[in-house]
């Protein structure tokens, strides 16, 4: 087990709730709230060993890839898939990085809120979920949901505080037929809120 | 001629790989014969604690093999792991992030720390007096007044039984008794021994005989803690010539533990009724949580301590 998934067990226990789905190797996007700098390696932990070599998460390239420790982990642990928030690129897609990995066959991990939030329960989704979903109809969304991890770690505190903290993960949910962005972004949300009950 | 240290040691561990053995195969022999789901539940109950007496012979194999220190430092993990989770029952806020912070990366090693130092003095007071004056300043510093009293006292209520409880049990080890002064690590384990019985036994008389279940455990009955805490007794005061009690006073000790040990499971039964608890680490035999385990001897450990340095150290 790599020491950072062992850290994270020992300080929040990230323990793993398959509450509408199995563990599986089919090609998946996982999709959670996000209230903390840690859910990325959280959820990330919460995955059997297995899945975990196939799966990269999504992060913000202004957090993780300032170097130092931190971009080492993103980079050699966690296989992370960049992503430049701040577009200093206006032409490029931030997307693209994201396809690239979906094509390669990866799984990933995202946070369509696109920032951190103060509550536990998400905001409004950006679209990067649905045009993934257009894109990409073979692959399995999984709506996920972060427990107490904001109380580990609220925003502005520099160390995390250990809690028992559970990651739970729901049914897939799909692009239904003639359905609008706002419609499934809407539903996506939901279906993240509901296994917060 | 008295044994030595070593040769009770080796006796009294030598018996008790005896006696769990035995209690392992029986129970997997119950198990592979029984077909009823309703006994078959509770002898999943049974070989959990069987399963879980076999951490006494593994802490104190250790502790043999690496000194007092390692004592010290397992039952600092167990405070670490029982006060995460008695945190994450508790509603924090925000602001209550430097008090948490203090908690756990100041409060735990410092007070493990004196108890490997044996500086008793001061872990005897720490928590309840230093800890207890300097929380509410910490969270005052916060300037959220919101449920104030209520998140102060959950926090310093989960040092008290999760820490200062809890860490008395390897002060036990450490405890100078005059004609007895290198043997107080047999002390905790005879400790352990009677409050791990009484809980094997409840559970096992409270299945074969049943009638009125107890409120705070549906496990155990009424009658199952009677016998299971008789029992512990006499087995406590079988056992006294590894203590430096006389038989008479192994059985008051021993009856002490139990009833302590009892009130523990009845106050962290309350405790987590009033949080409500909830199960965190899923599976089947993983599912007791760490406070369920740490229930009895977090009450017995500080009372089994101080009557024996009342009465015998001081």
């Amino acid at each position: 087990m790599p020491p950072i998934v062992w850290l994270v067990r020992l300080l929040v226990g990230a323990y793993p709730r398959w509450i509408g789905s199995v563990p599986s190797a089919n090609q998946r996007i996982y999709f959670a709230n996000h209230t903390s700098h840690m859910d990325t390696v959280v959820l990330w932990s919460a995955l059997p060993a297995s899945l975990r070599a196939n799966t990269r998460p999504v992060a913000a390239k202004d957090y993780w890839g300032g170097g130092g420790l931190r971009t080492q982990i993103a980079r050699d642990e966690l296989n992370v898939v960049m992503v430049d928030r701040a577009r200093e690129d206006p032409e490029a897609d931030p997307l693209d990085p994201l396809r690239d990995a979906l094509e390669h066959g990866f799984s990933l991990i995202i946070f369509p809120e696109g920032t951190r939030s103060a509550q536990p329960l998400p905001g409004p989704f950006k679209s990067g979920l649905y045009r993934l979903a257009v894109e990409f109809p073979q692959v399995e969304l999984i709506p996920v949901y972060i427990e107490n991890l904001h109380r580990s770690m609220p925003k502005g505190a520099l160390l995390p505080v250990p809690i028992i903290c559970t990651v739970r993960f729901g049914a897939p949910i799909a692009l239904r037929e003639g359905e609008s962005k706002e419609q499934f972004l809407e539903r996506a949300r939901a279906a993240v809120i509901a296994l917060a009950q | 001629m008295p044994l030595t240290l070593h040769e009770t040691f080796f006796a009294v561990l030598g018996g008790l790989v005896v006696l769990f053995a035995t209690a392992t195969v029986l129970g997997g022999w119950l198990q592979a014969r029984t077909a009823e789901p309703v006994k078959l539940a509770w002898i999943g109950q049974l070989n959990a604690r069987i399963r879980a007496s076999w951490a006494i012979v593994l802490l104190f194999a250790i502790a043999f093999a690496a000194g007092g220190g390692a004592l010290v430092l397992i039952f600092a993990i167990a405070s670490f792991f029982a006060l995460r989770e008695f945190i994450a029952l508790t509603p924090t806020r925000p602001s209550d992030h430097r008090a948490l912070v203090l908690a756990f990366y100041v409060v735990i090693p410092l007070q493990y720390t004196l108890v490997y130092t044996g500086w008793y003095g001061m872990y005897a007071v720490l928590i309840p007096v230093y800890v207890f004056l300097l929380l509410p300043v910490v969270m005052a510093l916060g300037q959220d007044v919101e449920r104030y009293l209520e998140r102060v006292a959950k926090v310093q209520w989960g040092l008290m039984i999760s820490v200062f409880c809890v860490s008395h049990a390897p002060a036990i080890a450490g405890l100078q008794i005059p004609g007895y002064e290198d043997r107080s690590a047999l002390l905790l384990l005879y400790f352990l021994l009677v409050l791990q019985l009484s809980e094997l036994l409840a559970v096992i008389v409270s299945a074969a005989i049943g009638r009125t279940p107890l409120r705070s455990n549906p496990n155990k009955s009424r009658e199952g803690v009677l016998a299971g805490g008789a029992a512990a007794t006499l087995l406590g005061t079988s056992l006294w010539w590894m203590t430096p009690f006389a038989w008479w006073q192994a059985t008051l000790m021993s009856a002490a533990i139990v009833v302590a040990g009892f009130m523990g499971g009845l106050v962290l039964a309350s405790i987590k009724g009033n949080l409500g608890a909830r199960e965190w680490y899923g599976g089947v035999q993983l599912s007791r949580g760490v406070l369920d385990r740490i229930d009895a001897l977090s009450f017995a450990a500080p009372v089994f301590f101080h009557l024996t340095w009342y009465f015998f150290a001081s």
